[in-house]
C-alpha cells in the first residue's frame, strides 16, 4: 500500500473526540477516550471542525505537556483546536486573559487575581462556608420535598461565596446566574452568548465604577483601585471580574450536584464518608470525588509553538494539542482501578483543576466548599436519596464545556 | 531535608500550603509562596514531598 493510502486509511480510523459518555456508566469518562489511552498516551484524533490535533491522555504525559514551555495557550495562532464553532468565530477578538496568555503576560495577569484565593484566606472562610451550608440545608429541610438540590444548595452556596468575595450583591443572583450559565452551555447560540456576556459585562463595569468612588473590602474594590492606579483599564477589570464570577459558579455547583449523585450511587462509600471526622481525610475524599468526576471535561486546549518529539509523537509547530483531563484522572498507571470510587485513595495528584501554570486559581475555594458540603449534607440528611430513577437524570449534552446535571431531584 | 522554592515560577495555586501548612505559606499581596521552614523536621518529610509533587508550577525542589 502506498504511503498516502496508509495515511488516509489511518486518518479514517481516527477517534472522533467528543464527550460521548456511556449512558449506563454516566460518571465515567467516554469509553473510547479511555481505550485510546490503553494504546498510547499521545495520539491524533479528529475534532468537530475536521482537524486532527494531538490528544494527550496519559497522566504523566499530561503533566509533561502542560508544563512544557514549547506549548502555547495562544488561541489566536492558526491551528488552535477550539472547543466549538462559537469559540473559533470569536477568538480573533478575545482579549488577553489568564486562559490564553503565556509566560510573562500570564504571570502579570494571574498575579492580579490570586490574592483573594490563597489557601490561608480560604481556610479563614471555612466557618462562613459552614454557616451558609447549614442555613441552606435548614431551609431545604423546612420546605416541601422532593427538592432540586441544584437550586436548594449546589448553586446558592458557591454563588453566595463568590458574591461575598467579589463584592457583588447576592440579591442580583438570578440575573447573573442565568447570564453566567450561558458561557458554558452548548444549547445557546453565539449571539445569545454574546448578548449575555454584554449584559453581564455592563453590570460588572457599573459595579466597578461604583467601587472606584466607594471602595469596600472585596475583589472588585481591589480591581477598582488598580484602575485608579493605572494598572488595569475598566474593560480589563470587567473581564477579570466576569471570569471569576462565571468560574466561581458553574464548576463548584456541578461538583456538588454530580458528587451527590455519584455518592448516592455508591452507598458503601457514602456510608464511609459519613463516618470520616478528620479534616484531612475529608479533604482526601473530596480529591477522589474531584478525580472521579473531573467536571472540566472538555479538554485543555493548546498549540505547539515549535517542533518537538513527545512520547514518540512528532509534534510540529502549529499542531493543535488537547489535554482531556478525565483521561489522565482515569489513567490506571496513576490511579489503579480508576473505575473504583475509593475515598481513602491518595488522590491529590489528580488533574481535575488542570496542571501547569494555568491550574485553576479558585481551587482552594472550591476544595473547601466541597469539603464543607460533603462533610455536612449526608450527616444532616442521612436518608437523602434520589427522587427519580438515575436513568432519568438530565446529564449535560456531550458538547457542553462542563460536565454536569441540570437538576437533581432528591428527597429524604 | 532542605527545601528550595522558586518565587518566579510560583502561580499561587496554594497546593503546598494545603499539603504542609507548617512549612509553606502564601504572600499576603499576591499569594506567592513563602517558605516558613527550609529544613523541616523528619515528621513533616512526607507532607513536604507531597507538597512538591502537587505543585502545578514545579516551583518546589527538595534536596535530601
Amino acid at each position: 500500500m502506498a504511503e498516502s493510502d496508509t495515511r488516509q486509511a489511518t486518518e479514517e480510523r481516527l477517534y472522533f473526540y467528543q464527550d460521548d459518555r456511556d449512558t449506563t456508566c454516566p460518571f465515567a469518562p467516554p469509553p473510547g477516550l479511555r481505550a485510546l489511552n490503553d494504546h498510547a498516551p499521545v495520539t491524533r484524533a479528529r475534532i468537530w471542525d475536521g482537524s486532527t490535533p494531538w490528544l494527550v491522555t496519559g497522566h504523566a504525559a499530561q503533566r509533561a505537556i502542560l508544563s512544557d514551555p514549547r506549548v502555547s495557550s495562544n488561541d489566536k495562532l492558526a491551528g488552535f483546536p477550539y472547543p466549538n464553532k462559537a469559540m473559533a468565530e470569536t477568538a480573533h477578538h478575545h482579549p488577553l486573559t489568564i486562559f490564553n496568555a503565556d509566560g510573562a503576560d500570564h504571570t502579570r495577569i494571574r498575579r492580579m487575581m490570586t490574592r483573594p484565593f490563597t489557601r490561608p484566606r480560604m481556610e479563614a472562610l471555612r466557618p462562613q462556608i459552614q454557616q451558609f451550608t447549614d442555613e441552606l440545608i435548614d431551609t431545604m429541610l423546612a420546605g416541601p420535598k422532593p427538592v432540586d438540590l441544584m437550586h436548594a444548595l449546589s448553586l446558592p452556596l458557591p454563588s453566595l461565596m463568590i458574591c461575598a468575595l467579589l463584592g457583588v450583591p447576592y440579591e442580583d443572583h438570578d440575573f447573573f446566574q442565568e447570564h453566567a450559565s450561558f458561557a458554558t452551555r452548548s444549547d445557546k447560540t453565539t449571539e445569545e452568548q454574546q448578548a449575555a456576556n454584554q449584559a453581564l459585562g455592563g453590570y460588572l463595569a457599573g459595579l466597578l465604577q461604583k467601587k472606584m468612588g466607594e471602595p469596600t473590602e472585596d475583589v472588585l474594590s481591589d480591581f477598582a483601585t488598580r484602575i485608579k492606579d493605572g494598572d488595569l483599564t475598566l474593560p480589563e477589570a470587567t473581564l477579570l471580574s466576569m471570569i471569576l464570577l462565571i468560574a466561581g459558579h458553574e464548576t463548584s455547583a456541578n461538583m456538588i450536584t454530580l458528587g451527590t449523585a455519584l455518592l448516592l450511587d455508591n452507598p458503601g462509600q457514602l456510608a464511609r464518608l459519613r463516618e470520616i471526622d478528620d479534616t484531612r481525610d475529608v479533604a482526601n475524599a473530596v480529591d477522589e470525588i474531584l478525580r472521579y468526576l473531573t467536571v472540566a471535561t472538555f479538554g485543555q486546549r493548546r498549540i505547539a509553538a515549535e517542533d518537538f518529539t513527545f512520547e514518540g509523537a512528532d509534534i510540529k509547530a502549529g499542531d493543535g494539542i488537547i489535554v482531556p483531563l478525565p483521561a489522565g484522572n482515569w489513567d490506571p498507571e496513576a490511579f489503579p482501578e480508576p473505575e473504583k470510587l475509593d475515598l481513602t485513595r491518595k488522590a491529590n495528584h489528580h488533574h481535575a483543576f488542570g496542571w501547569g501554570i494555568h491550574q485553576c486559581l479558585g481551587q482552594q475555594l472550591a476544595r473547601i466548599e466541597l469539603q464543607v458540603v460533603f462533610g455536612t449534607l449526608y450527616r444532616r440528611v442521612p436518608t437523602l436519596r434520589l427522587a427519580v430513577e438515575r436513568d432519568a437524570l438530565a446529564f449535560r449534552p456531550a458538547d457542553a464545556l462542563a460536565f454536569g446535571i441540570g437538576e437533581l431531584p432528591v428527597t429524604w | 531535608m532542605k527545601v528550595v522554592v522558586d518565587e518566579e515560577k510560583c502561580v499561587a495555586a496554594g497546593q503546598c500550603v494545603a499539603a504542609a501548612m507548617d512549612v509553606f505559606d502564601q504572600r499576603e499581596e499576591d499569594g506567592i509562596v513563602v517558605l516558613l521552614d527550609e529544613n523541616p523536621p523528619a515528621a513533616l518529610a512526607e507532607d513536604v514531598r507531597n507538597a512538591a509533587a502537587v505543585c502545578p508550577a514545579l516551583a518546589i525542589r527538595i534536596e535530601e
